[in-house]
Parts: structure tokens; C-alpha cells; sequence
């Protein structure tokens, strides 16, 4: 009975991740129709200027796909290791900090391609994390989701001000990396996720691997050691694979934020807590969100087109306040 | 006996810190009046403003250099003297406008103004205040769970933040490119642009809101103890809470509406003024020389020292940032 319902519900899953597909495919400044869909597929005599349209659309709805899925299962893990509620890479602050090292490497360092992009972004957010995670679990108490929340806030800040001047004098690199203040999936194309491919393989791999372990860990650090996982090097390993997720996604699109946060949550309100079923389907709600977002961004930016992390943050920002009057929190 | 003394003793050297702090703005004020790409004695500033001199020095020193100064003087002491309310008020050094989210209600109103209703500038400043104001309550009453938590504040007010960033950068986007740098003022606090015209009523409320946050002091001294002490000892705790948080909104608004958010001022001030001054009273007027000074020479910094000329937001964003990871490492430790 239980197996049947979640056959169903992993059935519901794909035909919305589908669905999302089509409509992003589908709408925008100018809609386009089922012909003209089949026509960038097969030769069917609709209109060439349609048929180009959805030719175009379609890597940004791939790319959109898929780093919807890595942001979200990268909030879900960072929430698993740190047993808290509302970790997310835009609240701990680690967009920022993959966002200064890509406007770094472009201001002094001239780096163009994508891959090198991808490991700056890497090593920036990785460095940003473990700085936030270390200065909330300084002293007694460990890292309360208010610490964490604080921690990552005031090193965003930090961090965004550093951003700012090393962007501010110099016109050339802000015009080229204006986006690395909100992120877009608008300028994806086919070698984009031919490039960030392999580095998000490598972070949905390790997270699959490692849900067992995270599913112990989840009943405390002294149960767990007891039932023989070894801690920290399970800590250590997802969160590698979350910050890889997200660092990858931000080196190519920008600082996308909330997706982390929301649908994990969501599922985690619907599925429960157990990490085999949520981390599927937070991946494909977190492809929805991603596609949707941008899809609305394209609606109501018109005649331009609005970057998709305005549109998860427009959203994201009240559905955070909402899981804060849930949570019980402490102050400091 | 020694009570009393030391009382005395913390008293005088808190009198002595804020002389000092005073004397160093108002130094620092007049180099700004004095230093440029020409420099001028203090004797012509002083004929050109008794109006005894005509000649070319007046459009530089009353139109540009005049209102810069003023300007930053009273934003400076605005941002300080408010900053330094909110964090005594939840007890939490991190409990700043800029960090819970206030000043960016008043920047996305002002933007919106600006480049959706197309606004003159006085309006643009009543709508910030109005909505910075509207903003704050939102979020104190969004973190009203079950009581009031200090804590919870701060959460929202980050998430109310990040939603207003991102309201911010959609009208951005849609607006007309003529329009938005006048708009991008509001989301770094710079000085430049800054019109005589918009510095009386700037001066009115500073003075208010400093005399009705001078006279809740001693409340707010005396809750330093905790709220139950407080209570037990007579504080109005709601009441008080509600006044300071709604002046200090006042002078915050205010300022912002002229010279935009200038980072980490409201969060710098009130910490350093104590360390200065020493613990245990909640020095006011301390904390808002200490912004005058902090921006002030921030100013004078990214105008003059350096090769690029920077807004006063980015230098002051630059000294808060390693001071706020300072910060978080001690709280971390204390707690």
C-alpha cells in the first residue's frame, strides 16, 4: 500500500516537472503553440520564427531544470548536517561568497572560461561556509539556527561590500557581472551545461550515497556514533556535495536564493523526514520552482525579462518569516 | 561610599569621551568645509558664509561643500544615535537597522517613488519615512509568536530584507535608464546631490527624536537589567519599547531619505561609543558623535585617499565588515 503511494506520488512528480518544462517552453514574451513545439523536433511546416523561439528556450528551461534540483537538494543536505530548519546557501551567506571570488577572478585575474569560474566559485563558497558554520559554533551552544541565520547575514554583508568595491570602480567587469547581484538562468546555453554537468553528477552522487548515513545522523550526533557512522567524515562529505551544488549552479547563473530553503521544506511538511523520499522529490519540486520562477520572471518583466532570483526571493522572503514563527527560536 | 565614587568616576568619563567625540566631528567638519580641489582658508568660509564675500568661492563652498557637511553631520549623528537605541533596546549588538531590515523598507519605497510614481523629491522622502516606519511595525508584529522574542525579530527582519531586495531590483529593472542613478543614491548611501533645501526639516527631527530619546533614557537603563527587573522597578516596558523603536525609526528614515543607507554606521556606532565611554549608561549622545565622526571621515576617505572616488557607503560597508565578524566570534564566545 505505502510502496503504491509513493509509486504515484514519484509518478505525479515527473509529469510536473514535465508539465513545468512545457509551460516554460510554452510562454513567455511571445507564447507559442503545440505545432511549433513539434516543429523545433521534427519538420512540420510551422512558422520558422516560433520554431526558433523554442529552439532557444529550450536550454534555459534544461538548465533551469537541473539547477532547480541541485539548489534545492544542496539546502536539503545543509540543513541535514547542521539539524537546522532554515539553512539555505543564500542565508548562510555562501552565494556571496562564490559571487567574490568569480568578481575577483574576472577584475584581477581575467578569467573567462566556464570552468574556472566553476572552481572559484567552488573555493569561495566553500571558504564562506566553513567561516559561517565556525563562527556560529563558536562557545557553548553550538550553531542555533538564529547563530547560523546571524552568522550568515552579517557575512553576506560583509562579504557583499567587499563585491561592491572591487566592482564599483571598474565599469567593464560591473557591465559584464551585473547578474552576480540577483541570479538568472536567462543566458544559459548548451556548453553552460556541458560544463556544469559533471560537477552537479558529482554532488546528486554523493548526496544519494551519503542519505543512509544522514538519515542516522539525523537522530543525534551520539546515537548515530553508537550505530557506527562516522560523524564527521559524513559532515564533511555532504557538506562538499551541498556547497559543490550550489557553488556550481552560482558560478553560471548567479546568486539564486530561497530555492533551498522553500522545497525542502515544503516536502519535508508533506513527505516527512525520512531523506530516501526527500531528496528525490525536493529535487524535482526544486527544478518546478526554479522553471516556474523564471517563467513568471519572463510574464512580468515584460517587455524585458525579470531574473529568476528576484522571483524566488519575492517569494522566499515571506515563506522564511512564515517558517520562522514555527520554529522555536532563542535569542542569544 | 565607593559606590557613589565610581558612579561619579564613569560619569565624568563619559562627559569627557563625548566632548571629545564632539570636538573631533566638528574638526573633521570644518577640514571637509576647508579641503577640495581648492582649498580654502577658514577666514574666506567664513566671509563667504556671512554673505561678505561674492565671488566664485560661494557656489563651492554654500551649494557644494555646505550641505555635504551638514548633511553628513546630522545623518551621521541620526544612524549613530539610532543604531545605538536599537541594539541597548534588544540587547543584541547585531539588532541593527541595517541588519534587521528597516533601512531597506525606506530605500525600496523611496526607489518606487522615484521611478514608478515619478515623484518630486520631498514626497520621495515622506514616502520613505512613512514606509521605513510601516516596515518596522510589520516586522515587530510578524515576530510576535508566542511573546516577544529578540531573536525572532531579527530572523524576520532578514527574510523582510531579502523580499525587499529583491522588490528593489524589479523596479529597477523595469524603470527607464535616465531614471535609475538618481535611484542607485538609495541603495548605497552616498552624500553626493545632497540639497540645502532638504536639511531643516532633517535638522527638526534629529533634534526631536534626541530629546525624546534622551528623555526615555533612563528607562532604557534601567531595562538594560532585564525585563523582569525593569518592570518590577516601573518601566512602562511595551510603552518604552514602542516610543524608542518608533523615534529611532524617525531619525533612520529621515536620514535615509537624504543620503540613502550608508552602511554600518548604525551598527559601528553604538559599539565603539561604549567601548569609549565605558558600560553601564546607554550614552546617546556618545554613539551619535561617533556616527558623525565615522562619517565624516568616511567621506573624506573616499573622496580624497583614495584613487578611485568611492560613495560614503562603500567606505563605511568596508570598516563594518571585519568588525561584524569580530563581533560574532565574541558574542558566539559570551553567550
Amino acid at each position: 500500500m505505502k510502496n503504491k503511494k509513493i509509486v504515484i506520488a514519484g509518478i505525479a512528480a515527473v509529469a510536473a516537472v514535465l508539465l513545468c518544462a512545457v509551460i516554460s517552453i510554452a510562454c513567455g514574451v511571445k507564447s507559442v503553440g503545440v505545432r511549433s513545439m513539434i516543429g523545433a523536433f521534427i519538420e512540420n511546416g510551422a512558422p520558422a520564427l516560433e520554431v526558433s523561439i523554442v529552439r532557444a528556450r529550450i536550454p534555459r528551461t534544461v538548465f533551469g531544470l537541473i539547477a532547480g534540483a541541485a539548489l534545492s537538494v544542496s539546502g536539503l543536505l545543509m540543513q541535514s548536517i547542521t539539524r537546522n530548519p532554515i539553512a539555505d546557501p543564500s542565508i548562510l551567506g555562501v552565494n556571496t561568497g562564490a559571487s567574490l571570488f568569480v568578481v575577483c577572478g574576472i577584475a584581477f585575474g581575467h578569467i573567462s572560461n566556464g570552468n574556472q569560474y566553476i572552481m572559484l566559485a567552488f573555493v569561495g563558497a566553500f571558504l564562506t561556509a566553513v567561516l559561517v558554520y565556525g563562527l556560529a559554533s563558536v562557545g557553548k551552544g553550538g550553531a542555533t539556527p538564529i547563530r547560523l541565520a546571524l552568522s550568515g547575514a552579517a557575512a553576506g554583508t560583509a562579504l557583499q561590500s567587499l563585491v561592491n568595491t572591487v566592482m564599483l570602480p571598474d565599469s567593464h567587469v560591473m557591465d559584464q557581472f551585473r547578474f552576480w547581484q540577483t541570479g538568472s538562468i536567462g543566458g544559459a546555453s548548451w556548453s553552460d551545461i556541458r560544463i556544469i554537468s559533471p560537477y552537479l553528477l558529482i554532488g546528486f552522487v554523493l548526496a544519494v550515497y551519503l542519505i543512509p548515513s544522514l538519515n542516522i545522523l539525523a537522530l543525534g550526533d551520539e546515537t548515530a556514533t553508537g550505530l557506527g557512522v562516522n560523524v564527521t567524515r559524513i559532515r564533511v562529505l555532504a557538506a562538499l556535495a551541498g556547497v559543490l551544488l550550489c557553488a556550481a549552479v552560482t558560478a553560471l547563473a548567479g546568486p539564486i536564493g530561497f530555492v533551498g530553503l522553500m522545497v525542502p521544506h515544503l516536502m519535508r511538511a508533506v513527505l516527512g523526514p525520512d531523506l530516501k523520499k526527500l531528496l528525490p522529490f525536493s529535487a524535482a519540486g526544486g527544478a518546478c520552482m526554479l522553471v516556474l520562477s523564471d517563467v513568471a520572471g519572463r510574464i512580468l518583466g515584460r517587455p524585458g525579462e525579470l531574473e529568476s532570483g528576484i522571483i524566488t526571493a519575492l517569494i522566499g522572503g515571506p515563506v522564511f518569516i512564515m517558517i520562522i514563527r514555527k520554529v522555536k527560536v532563542r535569542s542569544i | 561610599m565607593s559606590i557613589i565614587e565610581g558612579y561619579r568616576e564613569r560619569r565624568r568619563r563619559s562627559c569627557l569621551v563625548t566632548g571629545i567625540l564632539a570636538c573631533l566631528a566638528l574638526g573633521l567638519a570644518a577640514v571637509m568645509m576647508i579641503y577640495g580641489n581648492t582649498i580654502y582658508s577658514p577666514g574666506e568660509i567664513l566671509a563667504v558664509l556671512t554673505g561678505r564675500e561674492t565671488g566664485g568661492a560661494v557656489f563651492t563652498i554654500k551649494t557644494l561643500r555646505l550641505p555635504r557637511m551638514l548633511a553628513a553631520i546630522l545623518c551621521g549623528f541620526a544612524f549613530g544615535a539610532a543604531g545605538n537605541t536599537f541594539q541597548k533596546l534588544l540587547r543584541n549588538p547585531l539588532a541593527s537597522p541595517d541588519i534587521i531590515g528597516v533601512t531597506s523598507g525606506a530605500s525600496a519605497a523611496a526607489v518606487f517613488g522615484i521611478l514608478v510614481l515619478h515623484l518630486p523629491g520631498n514626497l520621495v522622502s515622506m514616502l520613505a519615512v512613512v514606509s521605513g516606519l510601516a516596515v518596522s511595525l510589520l516586522i515587530y508584529f510578524l515576530s510576535q509568536g508566542e511573546g516577544f522574542s529578540n531573536g525572532r525579530l531579527i530572523l524576520t527582519g532578514i527574510g523582510m530584507q531579502a523580499f525587499l531586495r529583491a522588490m528593489i531590483s524589479w523596479i529597477l529593472l523595469k524603470a527607464s535608464e535616465y531614471d535609475v542613478s538618481s535611484a542607485l543614491r538609495w541603495l548605497s548611501g552616498s552624500l553626493n546631490n545632497v540639497s540645502i533645501d532638504q536639511i531643516p526639516r532633517l535638522a527638526v527631527v534629529v533634534l526631536l527624536s534626541m530629546a525624546a530619546i534622551a528623555a526615555l533614557n533612563r528607562s532604557l537603563e534601567t531595562m538594560q537589567l532585564g525585563d523582569d527587573y525593569a518592570s518590577v522597578l516601573g518601566v512602562k516596558l511595551n510603552l518604552v519599547r514602542l516610543a524608542l523603536i518608533l523615534f529611532a525609526l524617525l531619525l533612520i528614515a529621515f536620514a535615509t531619505s537624504v543620503s540613502g543607507p550608508i552602511a554600518s554606521v548604525a551598527f559601528l556606532a553604538g559599539p565603539i561609543s561604549s567601548r569609549l565611554s565605558g558600560n553601564g549608561n546607554s550614552n546617546v549622545l556618545a554613539s551619535g558623535f561617533t556616527g558623525c565622526v565615522l562619517v565624516l571621515a568616511s567621506d573624506l576617505i573616499g573622496q580624497y585617499a583614495l584613487p578611485v572616488r568611492y560613495p560614503v557607503g562603500v567606505i563605511t560597508g568596508i570598516l563594518g565588515a571585519p568588525y561584524l565578524i569580530w563581533l560574532l566570534i565574541r558574542l558566539n564566545r559570551e553567550s
